[in-house]
């Protein structure tokens, strides 16, 4: 579904992605597994177009979109989570979560999202920015869930929550991939990120260095947690 | 006679109206500067310039084209809208990524080259437009006399300042909007043609400086210089507004025009400042302005 070969990227003068090479197939839950500052938050912007300049081939669904503006890239039906969540302070709960427009038929419906997520329906009039960290989670997740993008890239969607919180999103993501979604995750969790993946890839100063199917995570835990200095 | 703190009534109620009037157009066009500041993080000095381009356009559709009032009232905003979106494409938004005083000095400029040719073709007398007939002729309210042309454009401008709050604050495209304002480029990665909003946007706010213009026509003389003289108090109402706030602007807007009527009546002298008193207060005690959210 996804191909990414030889992708480069760099903001202004620092070169940050070199020629990363990963690919996602239709179904999967695959991660971006890597210490801070390996380069994971800018491959998935990269995949937008969100990076200042980048180089190398993005397929999607065949389309080459290493060119592409973020505009085209989601209407292509790539849906972006950001690492900061991306929760629109000056618009209300329901606002935000019909902000994105449809790009595809074939996304969940508001009242399938109220009843994966029945706080968003609760809060709806509320400031986006006035639900707790794990619930502008949910909005962040919820609003991409609508617009019938089948790609989801997610950005640490468990950064900072507490443990019950991260438990709920793992259910959610679960939950998501049942029902076809296919979820690139950046994750420094692995633990969490082990009980909802297939495969992972391991990232170091901008490239993959390996790739991980999920059944072999617990043989090469201990190699993997040196990896990511845990 | 009714004396209220020694000043006769009528005199009061005269300058009440006439606060109101001027806080229009300082509701009408602050609305603009806001939507557009926050959205292009450009301070368009050349806000002015487009109020009075809206004016001279009304005065042409009717002189060159025999188009009246109403069809001007419609007209003129598209045509300086349309004028300003092609600004936007042409200039401005080569400027985004610069620092803010780039498009200060740009809009600055163009305000400067609109104004003079507008001296240049017309004189800096400038030339007059007539109130439509229908909207002629003194009211008689017992406490006053209104003049029904000066209560239209009071009537108008509500409308259209709770119009475009009401497209801001309450629709789809103003959510847009809001959210384009905070962060572009999420918004742009959902699907959303970024840069048109944008340039849709700049155009939307200087057809609303158009639009005041056409309704100013008839009440000033429409000369080169009727923007610039207004628009000095015009930023000074979005600063104590508060910058990016459609409701703050509106509400400031009406609120100082009615503070300088008054002034007007009790302290003749304080009129011309009494608005730039009230921003040095409000920046002293409220940096943010008294709408504006702190950043
Ligand atoms: N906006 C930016 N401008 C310049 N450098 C950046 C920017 N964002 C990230 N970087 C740098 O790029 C590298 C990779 O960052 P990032 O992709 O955020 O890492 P990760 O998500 O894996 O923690 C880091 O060295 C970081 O300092
Ligand atoms: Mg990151």
């Amino acid at each position: 579904m996804l191909e990414v070969q030889g992708l480069n990227a760099w903001y202004d003068e620092s070169h940050v992605l070199h020629g990363l090479d990963f690919e996602v197939r239709e179904g999967e839950v695959v991660t971006l597994l890597g210490r801070n500052g390996a380069g994971k938050s800018t491959t998935l912007k990269s995949i937008m177009g969100l990076v200042p300049r980048r180089e190398g081939s993005i397929k999607f669904r065949g389309e080459e979109l290493v060119n592409a503006r973020p505009d085209i890239v989601g209407r292509r039906g790539i849906g972006f989570c950001p690492e900061n969540r991306g929760i629109f302070a000056g618009l209300s709960v329901t606002e935000n979560l019909l902000l994105p427009p449809i790009v595809a038929p074939g996304g969940m419906t508001i009242d399938e999202i109220h009843t994966l997520f029945p706080n968003l329906k609760e809060r709806a009039r509320s400031p986006g920015t006035k639900l707790s960290g794990g619930e502008q989670q949910m909005l962040a997740i919820a609003r991409i869930l609508r617009t019938g993008a089948k790609l989801l890239l997610l950005d640490e969607p468990t950064e900072g929550l507490a443990p019950v919180i991260v438990q709920q999103i793992g259910l959610m993501i679960a939950e998501i991939k049942r029902r076809g979604f296919t979820v690139l995750l950046v994750e420094q969790n692995f633990r969490f990120a082990s009980k909802l993946a297939d495969r992972h890839y391991v990232i170091e100063l901008g490239q993959v260095v390996d790739m991980i199917p999920n059944h072999e995570l617990g043989a090469r835990m201990g190699e993997l947690q040196k990896r990511l200095g845990v | 006679m009714v004396m209220i703190f020694g000043k006769p009534l009528p005199l009061l109620f005269g300058q009440l109206l006439l606060g109101i009037i001027n806080g229009s157009f300082y509701a009408m066009l602050s609305m603009g500067l806001a939507i557009i500041f926050g959205l292009l993080n450009i301070i368009n000095f050349a806000h002015g310039a487009m109020f009075m381009v809206g004016a001279f356009v009304a005065w042409g559709l009717f002189t060159y084209l025999g188009i009246g009032f109403w069809a001007a009232l419609v007209c003129a905003p598209i045509i300086v809208g349309v004028f300003g979106l092609l600004l936007e494409r042409a200039f401005i938004r080569r400027i985004y990524k610069l620092d803010i005083l780039y498009g200060l000095l740009l809009t600055f400029g163009m305000a400067q080259v609109l104004q003079g040719l507008a001296t240049n073709y017309f004189g800096s007398s400038g030339v007059s437009y007539n109130a439509p007939n229908a909207l002629s002729g003194v009211l008689k309210l017992g406490f006053m006399y209104l003049p029904v042309y000066r209560g239209f454009v009071v009537v108008a401008a509500i409308i259209i300042c709770f119009v475009t709050w009401f497209a801001v604050e309450k629709t789809r495209l103003g959510a847009l909007l809001r959210a384009a304002t905070e962060n572009p480029s999420l918004v742009q990665s959902f699907g959303v043609n970024v840069p048109r909003l944008i340039a849709l946007t700049f155009g939307a706010g200087v057809a609303l400086a158009a639009l005041a213009g056409v309704l100013a026509a008839p009440l000033y003389s429409v000369n080169p210089d009727m923007g610039a003289q207004l628009i000095d108090t015009v930023f000074a109402v979005v600063v104590i507004g508060g910058m990016g706030s459609i409701g703050g602007a509106i509400l400031t807007g009406f609120g100082l025009g009615i503070i300088e009527g008054f002034t007007d009546v009790f302290y003749p002298q304080g009129s011309a400042v009494v608005v730039f008193v009230v921003m040095a207060i409000v920046l002293l005690a409220r940096p943010a302005g008294l709408f504006g959210k702190v950043a």
